[in-house]
C-alpha cells in the first residue's frame, strides 16, 4: 500500500519525536452483536465514515482503528479494554453503548491515565462526583433529552400525562430527568418489566386514565412493541406521544413505520440540521451504508472528529496528557450538530431540539426539526463536580 | 370498572393464546420426542424474518405469512434432517449444548442477512386500528390473534386426540420400540412433529410480528415464557400446554393490571409503587413454584 507508506514516512519527517513513529491508536469497544447490537453499529458506521473522511488519520497523523465486540457484558468490555490499554496501548477509548458497560471500564480507562470519549453513555456519576479528567462525552448526559421533553411537555400546557418505564435504574432516571423540567399533575407513572413483550393491561389502564400526553422511555424492542401497540389500540387518537431520541430514531422507524408519524421526541442532533457539516456527513452515510445516519451514528462520527482535532492542536504528542486534555476540552471541530462547548465536568453544554415524525420531501418517513426546547442547556450533576 | 376488568381479561385470553401457539410446538418436540429444544426461539425469529421479509417483497401481510410459514417448515426440515436426529438418543446437556450454539448461529445469520436493525412487519391495512364490541375499544388485530390460537388449538385437539397420525405420535412418544414393532415409521414421524413445530413457531413469529419488534434475539425472551408453559402444563401435552398457556396469561396480565392498585389500596404509597411492579413480573414464577410444588409433573402429564 503505497500511500500508506509515504503518510507514513512523511509523518516521520515531520515529527521526528518517537511517538510520531507509532501511529495513534483508537480501541472502540462497542456492542456489536445481540439485540442491542444496532446502536453499536451505527456508532461504528459513524466513526468509520469520519476516519475515511480524514483518510485514515487523525490529525495528520496514520491512526489504527482496533474494534472489538461487548457482546452487551460488562464482563467482556473489561477484558477487551484492558487488553487495548495494556498489550496495544491505545492513546484513546470509545465506543461504549450501555451505561452499566461505561462504569465497568471505566476505573481502568482512568487509572491507565488514557482518553475516554464518550460517543454515547452519559452516566450521571461522571457528570457528577465521580467526574475524570480522563473522561469527556460528545454526547449528552442520559437525563438530558428526558428533560427536553419535560420542558416541552411543561411549556405546551399539557396537564394530565401518564409515563410509561421499565422498571430499572436507567427507567427510574427518565422519570426523574422529565419531571425535573415537567411541574404538570402525573396521572400515573407505569413501570413495566424490563423486556416486557406484551402491553395490552397497561393500554387498557392508559385508556381508562384518559391522559393528554404519554411520555415513555422504553430502549430497543420495547420501545418498538409499545409503539406499534399503542397505535394498534387507537390511543393515538386521544394522547399526544413523547419520547426522548433514542425511542424515535432510525432503527425503531425502520421498524414501525407510518403508524409512528405524529410522534414528538427530542434530540441534540437531527438528520435535517441545516449546516454544511451535517448535509455532507448525511449525504456520505446515505452513500456509504445505504441507510440514514441515527443519532448514535452522529455521535460515532463526532467522536472521530473530536480526537483529530485535539491531535492535531497538540501536533501528535498525544503523551503530553495534560495538552491534549487542554485541546479536547478546547473542542475545536465542527459538530454535525451544530456549536458546542464542554462543561467543567467534560459534559457538553449544548442545544436541544424538538423532532416530530413525519415524511421528508422524498416521502420517507424519518425525523423532521420543529424547533429548540433549550439553548446551551448543561446536565444537573456538573455543580457536583469538583473538577476545575 | 366492569368494563376494564373485561377488557383486561381478554387481554390476558390473547396474550395467553399467543404464548400458545409457541408453546405448542415446544411441548410436541419436548414431550414426545424428549428433546430439549432451546433453539425454539430462534425458529420464531427466522419465522419472523421469513414472514417480515416476504411481506415486504409481495407487499401483502398475508401472502408473507403463508410464504414465511412454508419457508420455516422447509428450515425445520433441514434441520431435524442434518441436526436434530443425531440428538434424539443422546443427554439432555448435549442437547442443550447443541441447541445452544444453534441459537448464536441463528441471531448471527440473522444479523448478517437483515442487518441489526429490526425488521418492518405490519398488520393489514383494514385490522390496523381498533373496534368497538360492547362498549370498549378493542384492537383489531388482537382479535385476529385471538382466532388464530383458538382455530390453532381447535386443530391441534382434533389432529393429537382424533386421527390416527395423533395415535401414532402418541405411542410413538410412550414407547418407540414397541411403535416401531408394529410397523410404524417412528423417525419419520419425528420428523413431521418437528416440522410442524417449526411451522407453527413460524405462524406465531408471523403473527406477533406487528405487535412486537421483529429483531435479533426476539426468540430468546419468549422461550422463557414458552417453557414456563410447558412447565405448568405438563410436558408433552397439547392440553396441558393450552391451559398453561391460558394461566400464564391471565395471571400474568392481570397482576400487571391490578396488582399496583391492590397494593396502592394496602400499603403507603412508596412501598406500593416499588412493591408492585416488582410483584407483577415474578407472579408467574411465584405461580410455576406453586403448582410444581403441589404437581412436581405439571397439570396434564403426558406419561402419567
Amino acid at each position: 500500500m503505497p500511500t500508506r507508506l509515504t503518510a507514513l514516512a512523511a509523518a516521520l519527517m515531520l515529527a521526528g519525536s518517537v511517538h510520531a513513529a507509532d501511529p495513534i491508536k483508537v480501541g472502540f469497544v462497542s456492542t456489536l452483536s445481540g439485540p442491542g447490537a444496532g446502536l453499536g453499529v451505527d456508532i461504528r458506521d459513524g466513526f468509520n465514515l469520519a476516519m475515511k473522511q480524514l483518510n485514515g488519520k487523525l490529525g495528520g497523523l496514520p491512526a489504527e482503528v482496533l474494534i472489538a465486540d461487548d457482546q452487551q457484558s460488562p464482563d467482556i468490555a473489561k477484558q477487551a479494554t484492558d487488553k487495548f490499554l495494556k498489550k496495544d496501548k491505545v492513546d484513546f477509548m470509545t465506543g461504549v453503548v450501555f451505561s452499566n458497560i461505561m462504569l465497568a471500564v471505566g476505573p481502568a480507562v482512568f487509572q491507565n491515565q488514557t482518553f475516554y470519549i464518550s460517543a454515547n453513555a452519559g452516566p450521571s456519576q461522571y457528570a457528577g462526583e465521580q467526574c475524570n479528567p480522563f473522561f469527556f462525552n460528545v454526547a449528552w448526559q442520559n437525563d438530558n433529552l428526558h428533560e427536553a421533553v419535560g420542558k416541552y411537555v411543561q411549556d405546551k400546557g399539557f396537564k394530565n400525562v401518564v409515563i410509561v418505564t421499565p422498571n430499572y435504574p436507567g427507567g427510574k432516571d427518565a422519570v426523574s430527568g422529565f419531571k425535573r423540567y415537567y411541574k404538570g399533575q402525573v396521572a400515573d407513572e407505569i413501570y413495566t418489566k424490563l423486556g416486557q413483550l406484551d402491553y395490552a393491561a397497561e393500554l387498557a389502564q392508559i385508556r381508562a386514565t384518559k391522559p393528554d400526553a404519554l411520555f415513555f422511555f422504553l430502549p430497543g424492542g420495547m420501545g418498538i412493541n409499545f409503539v406499534k401497540q399503542f397505535v394498534a389500540a387507537g390511543l393515538s387518537r386521544d394522547t399526544q406521544l413523547f419520547a426522548p431520541g433514542f425511542s424515535a430514531d432510525e432503527d425503531v422507524i425502520k421498524a414501525v413505520g407510518a403508524p409512528m408519524m405524529g410522534m414528538f421526541n427530542s434530540s441534540h442532533w437531527a438528520q435535517d440540521m441545516d449546516n454544511a457539516e451535517n448535509k455532507r456527513f448525511v449525504a456520505e452515510f446515505e452513500k456509504e451504508y445505504k441507510r440514514l445516519p441515527s443519532l448514535y451514528a452522529s455521535q460515532g462520527y463526532d467522536a472521530a472528529l473530536m480526537m483529530d482535532a485535539a491531535v492535531r492542536d497538540v501536533k501528535g504528542k498525544v503523551s503530553d496528557k495534560k495538552a491534549l486534555q487542554k485541546a479536547l476540552e478546547a473542542k475545536r471541530f465542527k459538530s454535525v450538530r451544530g456549536d458546542f462547548k464542554f462543561n467543567h465536568n467534560h459534559y457538553p453544554v449544548q442545544n436541544y431540539y424538538l423532532r416530530v415524525i413525519a415524511k421528508d420531501a422524498q416521502g420517507r418517513v424519518t425525523n423532521k426539526t420543529m424547533g429548540s426546547i433549550f439553548t446551551n442547556h448543561a446536565d444537573a450533576y456538573a455543580s457536583q463536580c469538583k473538577m476545575k | 370498572m366492569t368494563q376494564l376488568f373485561l377488557e383486561q381479561a381478554l387481554n390476558g385470553l390473547q396474550f395467553g393464546l399467543m404464548l400458545f401457539l409457541l408453546a405448542a410446538g415446544l411441548t410436541l418436540v419436548f414431550g414426545i420426542m424428549d428433546c430439549i429444544n432451546l433453539a425454539h426461539g430462534s425458529l420464531y425469529m427466522v419465522g419472523a424474518y421469513f414472514v417480515a421479509a416476504a411481506a415486504q417483497a409481495a407487499d401483502s401481510f398475508w401472502i408473507g405469512l403463508g410464504a414465511g410459514v412454508a419457508g420455516a417448515a422447509v428450515l425445520g426440515l433441514l434441520l431435524e434432517l442434518t441436526l436434530f436426529r443425531q440428538l434424539y438418543r443422546r443427554d439432555h446437556l448435549s442437547q442443550v449444548l447443541a441447541t445452544f450454539a444453534l441459537i448464536l448461529i441463528a441471531n448471527e445469520t440473522v444479523r448478517l442477512i437483515w442487518g441489526p436493525a429490526p425488521l418492518m412487519l405490519n398488520p393489514p391495512e383494514a385490522l390496523s386500528g381498533p373496534v368497538e364490541i360492547a362498549g370498549f375499544f378493542y384492537p383489531a388485530y388482537r382479535l385476529v390473534i385471538i382466532a388464530f390460537g383458538l382455530a390453532v388449538a381447535g386443530l391441534l385437539y382434533l389432529l393429537v386426540a382424533k386421527s390416527r397420525v395423533g395415535m401414532w405420535v402418541r405411542a410413538g412418544a410412550s414407547n418407540r420400540e414397541m411403535t416401531e414393532a408394529l410397523g410404524i415409521n417412528v423417525r419419520g414421524l419425528f420428523t413431521a412433529v418437528f416440522v410442524f413445530g417449526a411451522a407453527l413457531c413460524a405462524l406465531a413469529g408471523g403473527l406477533l410480528g406487528p405487535l412486537l419488534a421483529v429483531q435479533v434475539g426476539m426468540g430468546e425472551s419468549v422461550l422463557i415464557l414458552a417453557f414456563v408453559v410447558i412447565i405448568i402444563g405438563g410436558i408433552g401435552s397439547i392440553r396441558g400446554a393450552l391451559v398453561g398457556a391460558l394461566i400464564v396469561g391471565t395471571v400474568d396480565t392481570l397482576g400487571r393490571a391490578l396488582l399496583p392498585t391492590l397494593l396502592r389500596a394496602l400499603l403507603p404509597a412508596d412501598a406500593a409503587a416499588t412493591l408492585g411492579p416488582a410483584l407483577a413480573s415474578i407472579l408467574i414464577y411465584l405461580l410455576m413454584a406453586a403448582i410444581l410444588f403441589f404437581k412436581p409433573q405439571g397439570l396434564f402429564p403426558a406419561r402419567a
